[in-house]
């Protein structure tokens, strides 16, 4: 058997080199949005397919969200798997009303007959020090909407290996891309992509004893250091990424959980509403007898996404996680 | 240094051309003219082609007959709302007509009898005004897109699938309606500027039927007419009588000729009136007057139709009543067919919402049947 070089890539040419092999295997898969020709998208994440497969597989299209999701709907009740990128997570919503309306109920209002399946591809979240409407994490909007499937990696071999599977999914798919992970680079084999489960599953990044930290995407890297630096203070942190957030992963996060007996939901977007809201209403129905402590969450605060020079106060970061671990010494 | 000799002076701003920047010279072909198309009461009425304009009658009367029946079974409750095409029955038709059995239609909410006048069984067309299903067929067998609710939705579609079609070198034609009101969203817009810039076949039919709801066109748009609004995208924009079944035919088949051969889309705007209120939840009264609507009764579809066909020999008294009976018979046929309650099973609920069920659907079904279960056991 031949060992393949693992090299160093980056998430960006990871979700590259997905959308590459997936539109050399199957035809019917177009690339359109905003700059995602010529110029490769403004991360470049497109770069070199227009070159490579042509203009009109991968398309720049006119300044127009609902135009390019409404179009990507028409061609997909053709038969075409388009892969559409808005280009910031606050310019998608223009295309809402195609999002909603159309894109998540297709199959419903048709019974079945028109599956739509579209890859929506949105960069999404902070700390990239990013002006305003370039830092929201909008994913409890997403994932509010029945019909739409919700996933976002956290590590190179995700973002290649969910990125193949959004696109080959027959379900339209929000796949958020957590863009101040887009530079982070690791060891990777392009050609053993099936390593990585697909949609729908959670994975366990770091096996502990003492409390669970759920989380997903951008926060991923930060609970992992806090589990790190959590030793020191005799914690053994277990860290569930979710991967996918609808639909979601309830067994692993639940028998995590119960394993553990305290909780911790970690995420940048607004905390009132959010995603982890639902979760930690499921893991109190569903561990009730198995919690230590109440299900605590670290989130961003209830605020408009705040200017680039104070958002490290608004994200969750180390500390906080740190700190609202120790509130989980609970005492009745 | 005198003010002369600096660097620059003198050298008027005129002088220097901006870098090639040149604007498209070739607008006026786009321009509508501004008088509406017609064809019945005019000499082109001279070409008419009987077997076509006979066609056009019996669906016209059929038509007519349709919304008739359909606005009865609104009143007998089998149907939440329908919001009639009474007075806009030529468009309706002319748009089912012109298209080749490839070709897609994208219907708005108030289009049933285009998609019945295209084929579809009238009561698979109903199921999202009945309120059992959202759209009670398959799309793609019948090249039929949902009828769309929200406004002008339709459109982006309408010109994705075209696109596609065209991507995939398949000889396939959109044609798109929306109405008056609909031209104001941005997905009008976005739509239109799509469909010229990749240049797709796609004809956009505006039914101005006066009115979004209550508010009149004036209220709407400042446009001269919404036929122009083609220019700005560079695409022809037409104007024809809505109610001249001869002249939407002719112009839409004209667009959708033009689009087949790859000359891109066309905007067409065709200029009718709504003779009912919006739906049965609507009072009419509120917002025009008698003397309107009687106007436009005169110049009505059908009879217009009936009068140019019969004054050319080419329909006979024998030929409207035929019309009438055929009319008579689909609307006995719908009426009951509508009066069998259809069968629902709640269980539906669950299914494609996902390819594949998730856990929380199941938790949810479980919980349905359950309580489907103990209701029957009570
Ligand atoms: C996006 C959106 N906004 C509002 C409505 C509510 N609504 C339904 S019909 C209608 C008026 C539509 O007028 P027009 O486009 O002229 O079509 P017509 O009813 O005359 O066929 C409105 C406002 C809607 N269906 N969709």
């Amino acid at each position: 058997m031949t060992t393949v070089a693992v090299k160093p890539a980056t998430m960006a040419q990871a979700l590259g080199r997905a959308m590459r092999d997936a539109m050399a295997q199957d035809p019917t898969v177009h690339v359109m949005g905003e700059d995602v020709g010529t110029l490769g998208g403004v991360f470049r994440i497109t770069d070199g397919l227009a070159k490579e497969f042509g203009e009109d597989r991968c398309t720049d299209t006119p300044l127009a969200e609902a135009g390019i999701l409404g179009a990507a709907v028409g061609m997909a009740m053709y038969g075409l798997r388009p892969v559409v990128e808005m280009q910031f997570d606050a310019f998608a919503y223009p295309a809402f009303e195609q999002l909603i309306s159309h894109v998540a109920k297709m199959r419903n209002r048709t019974r079945g007959a028109m599956p739509l399946p579209i890859t929506i591809r949105v960069p999404y979240g902070g700390g990239i020090g990013g002006v305003e409407h370039h830092s929201d994490s909008s994913e409890a909007y997403y994932v509010a909407t029945p019909g739409l499937h919700v996933v976002t990696p956290a590590t190179v071999e995700d973002a290649y290996g969910l990125l193949r599977a959004s696109i080959a999914s027959d379900d339209p798919v929000v796949f958020l891309e957590p863009k101040r992970l887009y530079w982070s680079k690791a060891q990777w084999n392009p050609e053993t992509p099936a390593a990585v489960p697909g949609i729908g599953k959670a994975l366990v990044r770091r096996t502990g004893t003492s409390a669970t930290l759920i989380t997903y995407g951008p926060s991923l890297p930060v609970c992992l250091e806090a589990a790190e630096a959590a030793r020191e203070e005799g914690w053994d942190l277990e860290v569930v990424d979710l991967r996918s957030l609808v639909p979601f992963d309830e067994d692993t996060v639940v028998a995590s959980v119960r394993r553990t007996g305290r909780a911790v939901v970690v995420h940048e977007a607004n905390g009132f509403g959010g995603p982890g809201a639902e979760l930690v209403a499921r893991i109190q129905e569903k561990c009730f007898h198995h919690l230590e402590a109440p299900v605590l969450r670290v989130t961003g605060f209830d605020i408009p996404y705040p200017p680039p020079m104070l958002e490290k106060h608004h994200l969750p970061g180390v500390d906080r996680i740190l700190d609202t671990v120790a509130r989980l010494q609970w005492e009745n | 240094m005198t003010v002369q000799e600096l660097p620059g002076a003198g050298a008027s701003h005129r002088s220097t051309p901006p870098p090639a920047w040149r604007p498209r010279t070739d607008a006026a072909p786009l321009l509508p003219d501004p008088e509406p198309y017609r064809v019945l009461g005019t000499p082109a009425a001279e070409k008419l082609d009987p077997e076509l304009m006979r066609r056009c009658y019996a669906e016209l009367v059929r038509g007519r007959r349709y919304n008739a029946q359909a606005t009865a079974l609104t009143k007998q409750g089998r149907l939440a709302v329908y919001p009639s095409t009474v007075g806009q029955e030529a468009c309706e038709i002319a748009a089912a007509l012109v298209l080749e059995e490839q070709d897609w239609l994208f219907p708005s909410y108030r289009d049933t009898l285009a998609a019945v006048a295209r084929g579809l069984d009238p009561v698979q067309a109903l199921t999202l005004l009945r309120g059992d299903w959202h759209t009670g067929y398959d799309p793609r067998e019948h090249r039929i897109a949902p009828l769309s609710t929200p406004l002008a939705t339709q459109l982006p579609h309408a010109v994705g699938l075209a696109h596609a079609a065209r991507l995939r070198g398949d000889d396939v034609v959109a044609l798109a309606l929306v109405g008056d009101g609909g031209t104001s969203e941005g997905d009008f817009h976005e739509a239109l500027n799509f469909a010229a810039v990749w240049q797709a076949p796609v004809v956009f039919l505006v039914q101005n039927n006066g009115f979004a709801i209550s508010v009149p066109l004036a209220k709407q748009t400042a446009a001269p007419t919404l036929a122009h609004k083609a220019v700005g995208y560079g695409m022809p924009g037409r104007l024809v009588d809505g109610n001249d079944i001869a002249a939407v035919h002719e112009v839409l088949s004209e667009a959708v000729r033009r689009a087949r051969a790859g000359g891109g889309p066309t905007l067409i705007e065709a200029v009718t009136y709504r003779i009912e209120a919006h739906t049965n939840a609507d009072d009419a009264t509120r917002y025009r007057g008698d003397a309107e609507v009687e106007a436009w009764k005169a110049h009505d579809p059908v009879q217009l139709l009936e009068r140019e066909l019969t004054a050319r020999g080419m329909l006979d008294e024998a030929g409207i009543q035929e019309a009438k009976d055929a009319a008579e018979v689909m609307a006995a046929t719908l009426r009951e067919r509508m009066n069998a309650e259809p069968v629902l099973d709640p269980m539906d609920l669950f299914e494609n919402v996902y390819a594949e069920q998730t856990g929380r659907l199941r938790e949810q079904a479980e919980m349905l049947r359950a309580e489907l279960d103990a209701e029957e056991q009570s």
